[in-house]
């Protein structure tokens, strides 16, 4: 089981990999609004990444809820289970 | 290649072989697909500066001739309609309307394609995933009111549209829904979400459909294959195993090798240049070719076979010598990874696919990667072969000769000079679009740009066609010219390589000077604009006695008051 801080350093590579402006750090309070490049088109890729490295789909319901980085961490990890 | 590193690609400093504008249109969110299209483009040393128009304006940017489409002046109009949308408005249409519906909507794509070609723009236009919309089950497909019936009758219109309309090129995406499935290509989720039909893991496969389509319209298309033998045209090996055991047609699993011959045969009488380098002995080699009755693909099917001891790479080198076509133009199949990677390393133009272990993997392998796509083709393309057979044999007699000239007396070459005809006009379009090398400004014209070009009366489009005793060229050089007051100007000299070193160039500048006497021309001006592949005409001008302008000295001209006309072994026909 990985803790909410591995996912998090995860989180990290996929969003500075996509956002590809120079490293992003983040925290579970982080929001859209706090990091540079975290706009609805990245935004979407980033879903994508993130459905890819851990293996499963979203469901737009679940997508919608989604508040900061905390919430996809803990998403993250109770879809992971 | 994924989508992320497209992306990236955008921000890529790079030096552009091609620089083009794209217009793209869609009734979904494009951004992605726009994205990924430029991206690819990129690989490619192309770049597209892109418009792309507001979200579902496809209509309104069209028919308002104040519309940033039009004041863009794009060489490429994209046009992506999803199959989502045109179900919308199916279920809109009455429905007494609806066993119409495709031949109303082709009406619409008609008119796009009239006001591009007002512009000057080429159409890439997607056709439709055919998705049953579950409304009648499977007898949707013979009822002609049902959505997948109406969506089939216009893929298929758009086909026959396509085909009869010059600059109006289909994007098949239906045949990758057919290879992919319609769950790989689209994203009901991004649908709802943000109004975008692509995959983010499809949209890098169809962004290189629509580079393809743009690259062989820019001149770089692969004319030829050259085939491995053992266990890459035929099963087992022919030194070992013998003619009997060899596994083609009926024996082992010789169908994968049948499947693959098939297909080299039909791109064969497309006219793609079929050649085998094999390492074998040539008399062992070649028995299958005339014996086996199984094989597909027969001697004269092949333009230059290489069966000996020597290296793939040598031998691939000897083809393209006697083919002079370009090694970017060459597709290598080969099963032994070594060889491959040989041909790789010191050939690096050559296209070579790393085949799958399984041959039953082969075709479909070499299917997927697109590499045969074609811009047009001509009733002359299918006579290549031929005439390639033909080049190998005077290559075989240019040994007998000590001399140039005697040997190309021996020739007895005819040479047919004309005016651009409607006969003509495909072939010439076709030729510039296929010729790098000898090509001194490298301007590409389409039938249509052609049409258009020819219709000024300053400009004067003559085509060379040469014969000898070996068989016929065909149509083989062609001038494009502008009366400009006292100069003739060549806005462009282009010659298949398959006919250098006969004089044919002095030919041509004879001729060319009584013509240009006759339009009351006292010079007759000409320029190089070096590309990567066009060094051979470096000093053409130069060679043919034309002095550099002072100013500029990529430009050339010549005073033709005391031309001399070249002595040349060539005679004209009418």
């Amino acid at each position: 089981m990985k803790t909410q801080l591995q996912i998090i350093e995860e989180l990290n590579e996929i969003f500075t990999e996509v956002i590809d402006e120079g490293e992003v750090s983040l925290t579970p309070e982080t929001t859209a609004n706090d990091v540079d490049g975290w706009d609805s088109l990245n935004h979407i890729q980033i879903i994508y990444a993130v459905e890819k490295k851990y293996g499963f789909k979203f469901t737009l319901p679940e997508i919608q809820n989604l508040k900061n980085i905390g919430d996809l961490v803990n998403l993250i990890i109770e879809k992971s289970r | 290649m994924n989508f992320n590193s497209l992306k990236k690609n955008l921000k890529k400093e790079f030096s552009p072989k091609h620089q083009l504008k794209m217009a793209i249109l869609g009734d979904t969110a494009t951004q992605f697909l726009s994205t990924a299209i430029v991206g690819y483009a990129v690989e490619e040393a192309i770049k597209l500066d892109v418009y792309e128009a507001p979200y579902n304006q496809i209509a309104l940017q069209f028919k308002n001739p104040m519309s940033d489409l039009h004041g863009f002046k794009p060489n490429y109009i994209l046009i992506f309609e999803a199959e989502t949308k045109l179900k919308d408005d199916f279920y809109k249409t009455p429905t007494e309307e609806k066993n119409s519906f495709a031949k109303q909507k082709i009406e619409t794509v008609k008119e796009y394609s009239s006001i591009a070609k007002q512009l000057g723009a080429t159409i890439l236009y997607f056709n439709f995933c055919e998705v049953n919309d579950g409304v009648y089950g499977n007898y949707a497909a013979q009822y002609p009111e049902s959505f997948i019936y109406q969506c089939r009758e216009l893929n298929f219109e758009l086909s026959k549209l396509a085909s009869e309309t010059t600059g109006f090129y289909l994007v098949d995406l239906l045949s990758q829904q057919n290879k992919y499935g319609i769950n790989f290509i689209k994203d009901n989720q991004l649908l709802i979400q943000a109004d975008m039909y692509f995959t983010l893991d499809f949209l890098p496969l169809i962004a290189k459909n629509v580079i393809d389509i743009i690259k062989v319209r820019l001149g770089d298309l692969k004319k030829c294959l050259i085939l491995d033998l053992d266990n890459t045209t035929w099963g087992g090996i022919i030194g070992d195993d013998g003619i009997n055991n060899i596994q083609i047609g009926g024996l082992g699993i010789g169908k994968a090798f049948t499947k693959l011959q098939y297909w080299a045969k039909e791109l064969k009488n497309r006219g793609i240049i079929l050649c085998v380098a094999s390492k074998n002995t040539e008399s062992i080699a070649l028995e299958p070719f005339q014996q086996h009755q199984e094989m597909v693909l027969k001697e004269d099917d092949i333009s230059v076979f290489m069966a000996n001891w020597d290296n793939k790479v040598t031998n691939i080198q000897k083809i393209q010598e006697i083919l002079n076509i370009g090694f970017d133009s060459m597709v290598f199949l080969d099963d032994n990874p070594f060889e491959r990677e040989m041909v790789k390393q010191n050939l690096p133009l050559v296209t070579v696919p790393d085949l799958p272990e399984n041959p039953a993997e082969y075709l479909d392998y070499v299917n997927s990667l697109n590499l045969f796509e074609a811009a047009n083709v001509t009733q002359l393309d299918n006579k290549r072969t031929v005439q390639y057979k033909e080049e190998a044999n005077r290559v075989k007699a240019k040994t007998y000769f000590d001399n140039e000239d005697a040997f190309l007396q021996s020739l007895a070459m005819t040479c047919k000079v004309e005016a651009i005809s409607p006969f003509s006009l495909p072939r010439i379009a076709q030729l510039s679009l296929r010729s790098n090398q000898f090509n001194l400004r490298t301007i590409r014209f389409d039938e249509e740009s052609l049409s258009n070009y020819s219709n000024n009366p300053n400009h004067k489009v003559i085509s060379f066609s040469l014969k000898d005793k070996y068989g016929d060229y065909g149509l083989i050089a062609a001038l494009f010219l502008e009366k400009r007051a006292e100069e003739l100007f060549i806005e462009n000299w282009i010659m298949s390589c398959r006919v250098l070193k006969r004089g044919m160039e002095k030919f041509t500048l004879n001729y060319l000077v009584e013509f240009a006497k006759s339009l009351g021309c006292s010079k007759i001006g000409g320029q190089y604009l070096a590309t990567p592949k066009n060094a051979l005409v470096k000093e053409h001008y130069k060679d043919l006695g034309f002095l550099a302008n002072q100013a500029d000295d990529s430009y050339w001209s010549l005073d033709i008051a005391n031309y001399q006309p070249f002595e040349v072994q060539i005679q004209t026909t009418i």
